[in-house]
């Protein structure tokens, strides 16, 4: 209960303080206003439902750039870790990757895939998959050899073994790299949003900027800084009950 | 239909070589033993010397290079046959089932109804002392209680033949002396053959009927050794005169070849 309270203190303390500078003018309003009028614009937003089609046109397509880069990526990752040219071929790339500015490629992204949601699926989707495939791969390598011969003993078809000992033994990894898909999927949806499109959160956003409108600026960088936020304790709440019952001792 | 012979497993010109990036690695034999039904059999040798490789040819986890094994007259092909346990020295738990999950895992997956699931639990939970820990986690467990549920999900398959590939390599001098009794116990509960592989000499000569006594490497059979236990017998056995007189024709059979595997190999 403790450490609840000091997480408490921890946000709300510095909120506190970032309040009383904006309510005495030491921040100005036009830089940043008040956290509790963010909120009440935040609400004010959600109640008109003005933004409502592009937090869901967001949100979809997150979710999808989610769907695709863990199924990709699990895929890729096994298929990797049984052929070793590949895995001696691919690793070190692997740990260039995150070097590489995926957003220079937007430009190339619209030419092939035109001006809809695609190259924003398509940008989160090349920023998460590579975490859900290196995941994949230090999950699979984690699996010990005598699990392998205890399902070949029990006489488990690889289908069999692959869905009942080698997945269930590597999911704590597979799991990470589904929390850092979801993060990279958000930053690089809403990033590309911010880029080149017409609809979107990253769009609004951007819009409001370019129209000093702090008033829809703030509330839905907010609301954003909300959802990943939820979103992610909701990811770790169920990977700790996950590792709970391995490691409780 | 299941052959009522009393040789239960033959290995017949038995050999195992391994190929590498060094070349090629003589493992093992040939070996030629036969393991009669019913009866525990041990494996003694130095390290190295190919012990865990003979047990994962007979169980069909590794095919041989040459020659044959047959398990119950049949021939021994790709797949473990029906009616082989094994156990393993590592810790093969599913971390993530608690103990009762562990132990019906294998069973859960055969064509057996959901009563006589039940009934073979509760038999192995009983057998193995765990009743008050079929809810627990491995992660909760010493090691010597995971390797009960290991024995104990070998068991519930009722297999004709266990393999034991040093089961106790990982345990406490104590809780080894009082892990053999349990496998006493289980042998003469279950009247399965136990092939039971290790380095503990004691272990050896207090546990099985006969002991074979392997090389250094490639793994040949030196002896088999006939110990002439009673089939009711437990621990207690090791502070008989005969015991220490079976120790020691164990440890002068193997010191030389113990010497041999640890010279330096040459590069």
């Amino acid at each position: 209960m403790r450490i609840v309270f000091y997480r408490l203190i921890a946000v709300l303390l510095p909120l506190t303080i970032l309040e009383v500078l904006c309510r005495e003018h030491v921040i100005k309003p036009l830089i940043l206003p008040a956290p509790s009028r963010i909120l009440v614009g935040l609400l004010a937003v959600i109640e008109k439902g003005a933004f409502s089609a592009a937090i869901l046109k967001t949100l979809a397509n997150v979710g999808l750039a989610i769907v695709l880069s863990v199924a990709i990526g699990i895929a890729a990752g096994a298929v990797i870790h049984r052929v070793r040219l590949l895995r001696a071929l691919l690793e070190p790339l692997f740990a260039a990757y995150y070097a590489i500015p995926i957003y220079a490629f937007y430009p190339l992204f619209i030419v092939v895939f035109g001006l809809g949601d695609a190259p924003q699926v398509l940008i989160g989707v090349m920023l998460a998959v590579v975490s859900m495939i290196v995941s994949t791969l230090a999950g699979l390598d984690s699996v010990p050899a005598v699990l392998g011969k205890t399902a070949r003993v029990m006489q488990l078809g690889p289908v069999e073994t692959v869905r009942s000992v080698t997945m269930p033994y590597a999911a704590p990894y597979l799991f990470t790299g589904v929390k850092l898909a979801v993060a990279y999927a958000f930053i690089g949806v809403i990033g590309a949003e911010f880029i080149m499109s017409g609809t979107g959160l990253g769009y609004e956003i951007r819009f409001a900027y370019d129209n000093l409108d702090n008033d829809v600026m703030y509330p839905l960088i907010l609301l954003i800084l909300l959802i990943a936020v939820a979103v992610n304790m909701s990811l770790d709440h169920w990977d700790r009950a996950l590792r709970s019952r391995r490691e409780r001792g | 239909m299941v052959s009522q012979s009393p040789i239960h497993v033959s290995l017949r010109g038995v050999t195992k070589q391994y190929d590498s990036k060094l070349g090629r690695t003589h493992a093992l034999g040939p070996i030629d033993i036969e393991l009669r039904r019913s009866e525990f059999f041990a494996v003694v040798g130095p390290s190295g010397c190919g012990k865990s490789t003979l047990l994962d040819v007979i169980a069909a986890l590794v095919p041989p290079s040459a020659g044959q094994v047959t398990f119950e007259g049949r021939p021994i092909g790709n797949t473990v046959p029906d009616g082989i346990g094994v156990v393993f020295q590592e810790n093969a738990c599913f971390p993530w089932l608690n103990v009762a999950d562990n132990i019906t895992f294998g069973l859960r997956r055969q064509p057996v109804e959901r009563p006589e699931v039940e009934r073979r639990l509760q038999y192995a939970l009983q057998l193995m002392g765990l009743q008050e820990f079929a809810r627990a986690f491995p992660a909760q467990l010493s090691g010597g209680m995971r390797q009960r549920v290991c024995i104990a999900r070998t068991l519930v398959m009722q297999p004709r033949l266990i393999l034991l590939d040093e089961p106790f390599g990982a345990l406490d001098q104590q809780t080894r002396l009082l892990m053999g009794d349990e496998l006493l116990r289980i042998w003469r509960a279950t009247g399965a053959t136990v092939l039971l592989i290790t380095h503990a000499l004691d272990e050896a000569a207090m546990l099985a009927d006969r002991v074979a006594v392997m090389s250094a490497r490639p793994g040949k059979i030196l002896e088999v050794i006939e110990t002439g236990w009673p089939r009711e017998r437990d621990s207690q056995i090791v502070s008989v005169p005969e015991f220490g007189a079976i120790t020691a024709r164990l440890w002068t059979l193997l010191r030389a070849q113990s010497m041999q595997a640890l010279r330096p190999e040459p590069v």
